[in-house]
Order: C-alpha cells, then structure tokens, then sequence
C-alpha cells in the first residue's frame, strides 16, 4: 500500500514537472529542436534543471545502505557504447523529431485525448514490447 | 508534422518543472532504489515481477494533467502536430528505439547524466541529434511530409 501511495505520488510529481515546464506540449518540444527555425531554448531549463537536481538528490541517497521501501539499490551497470544503444537511440530520436512526444510526457497528455496522443501511445507501447523482443 | 508555432521562451517554469521531474527521480532512487526511467518503468508495469508501484507512477502521470486543470482551471497547453498516421510511426519509432536502446528521456537524459554514465551521454547525444535533424528535414526540407 505503501509503495502505490509512494509510485503515484512521484508520477504525479513528474508528471506535474512535465506540464510547468513545457515539456508536455509538443509544439515546444518541437521549437526546441528547431534550431534552425523558431527555436525555443526553453527545454534546456528543463533537463538541466532536472539533471542537477537529479545529480544533488543522488549524492544525497546513495549515502543509505537500501532504498526506504526496497531491499537493495537496483542500478544499471552497463558502461559500454554499443551498437544496439546507439541504433535505439536514433530511432527514438526520429520518432521523436516527427511527433514531438517523448514517453513520458506522452503519458502525461494522454488524459487530454487528442487524437494525435491516442494514436501515438498505443504505437509506443507496441513498440516498447517488439524492441523488447528483439533486443 | 506540426507546422512552427511560435512558443514563448519560459526559462523559469521550465527550470521549476525540470526540478520537479528531478526530485521526483530522487524520490524513486530514494524509495525504490531506481532509475525513473518512463520506459522502464512502463515496460516494467506490463511484464515484471513488481509490477505494483510502476502501475501507481504510471497513475500519477496520467492524475497530472487533471490536477492541473483542478487548480488552474485550464487544460495544460498543448499542440499535437503530425498527422495520424505520423503519429504511428513516431509512437513505434520511440517505442522500439527506446526499448533497443534501454532508456528515453528521463532513464538516460535525466538519470543517467547525474550518474555521469558516458554510455547515457551517447545516447544523448544521439537522440538530440537525430531528433533535430528529422525536425530540420521535416520543417525545412520536405514540409508536408508527416
């Protein structure tokens, strides 16, 4: 019961994040990446505030033995660059480019149900079950 | 594709809204002891053992935009561009490329880069890239052509 409460309430609090920062909007997401155009530099706030936060926040945590509701820290541990990341990565970054929505933010529109955002994230989780299959 | 609307520059409630989405990967590093990846954790909610507390962030994400138009009376701004079948290939293009490439966003922008993991920065790095190129070509090269 715990952890529900615990879950929702930090993908509420990201998902609130999203929303204040712009980052739930498409359009913006877009004009970030447009550098060539109408470029809007507003989400460069966003991931460096998130990042430095991030950064601060973990410091602080990892001087715990264990996770508050877990038994043990659960981290990637991969270092390596390899093929499958890099190829992952350019075809995020092109869907991306087309639509505007990273996942999160994706699930955060998708009570607003535009038809856009309907269509969009019953793709990615298909998408998310086939890479899965394939990676 | 979404053709350019102007959007105003707000370096304050985008630099509040990213601390939020900070504190809110703290909090699952601290409760949890994981990376708040958006696909991990929604991968994780259809497939692993421990599925619970990821069906609850998914909850909070979707609560977001609901308590937002409860508190200020308006829904969050938004603009979906792309056509509907645009929107297709981009849903299955960020699913499967962030599924291949273990991580979106958050997983690698956000988390990974406070972790200082240079195999994050390359995907970073990546994924800028070729979401900006795909914009350029699509805005500025082929417009009309998603």
């Amino acid at each position: 019961m715990m952890r529900l409460l615990a879950g929702f309430l930090a993908g509420l609090l990201f998902g609130l994040g999203l929303i204040l920062s712009g980052m739930s909007d498409p359009a913006k997401v877009l004009n970030f990446l447009d550098i060539a155009g109408a470029w809007d530099p507003s989400l460069a706030f966003v991931m460096g505030g998130a990042t430095v936060t991030t950064y601060i926040g973990y410091r602080i945590v990892r001087r715990r033995p264990a996770p508050v509701l877990m038994d043990r820290f659960d981290l990637p541990t991969r270092r390596d660059i390899d093929a499958p990341l890099l190829i992952g990565a350019a075809l995020f970054g092109i869907g991306w480019g087309i639509g505007g929505f990273c996942p999160g933010p994706a699930w955060t529109a998708l009570p607003i149900a535009e038809p856009g955002t309907l269509v969009f994230v019953p793709a990615m989780l298909l998408g998310i079950v086939a890479g899965r299959r394939v990676a | 594709m979404l053709p350019a609307i102007p959007t105003d520059f707000t370096p304050w409630a985008s630099l509040g809204g990213g601390i939020l989405i900070g504190l809110s990967a703290v909090m699952v590093m601290a409760l949890f002891g994981r990376i708040a990846g958006i696909v991990g954790i929604t991968a994780g909610a259809v497939t692993q053992g421990d599925r619970g507390w990821r069906i609850a962030f998914i909850g909070g994400l979707l609560a977001a935009p609901l308590l937002w138009m409860l508190a200020t009376g308006g829904f969050p701004a938004q603009t979906v561009g792309a056509t509907l079948p645009g929107m297709a290939i981009a849903g299955l293009l960020v699913g499967i490329g962030t599924a291949f490439g273990s991580g979106c966003t958050s997983g690698h922008g956000v988390c990974g880069l406070a972790r200082l993991s240079a195999r994050s920065l390359a995907a970073v790095l990546t994924f800028m890239a070729c979401a900006a190129v795909t914009v350029f070509l699509l805005r500025h090269v082929l417009p009309g052509a998603a």
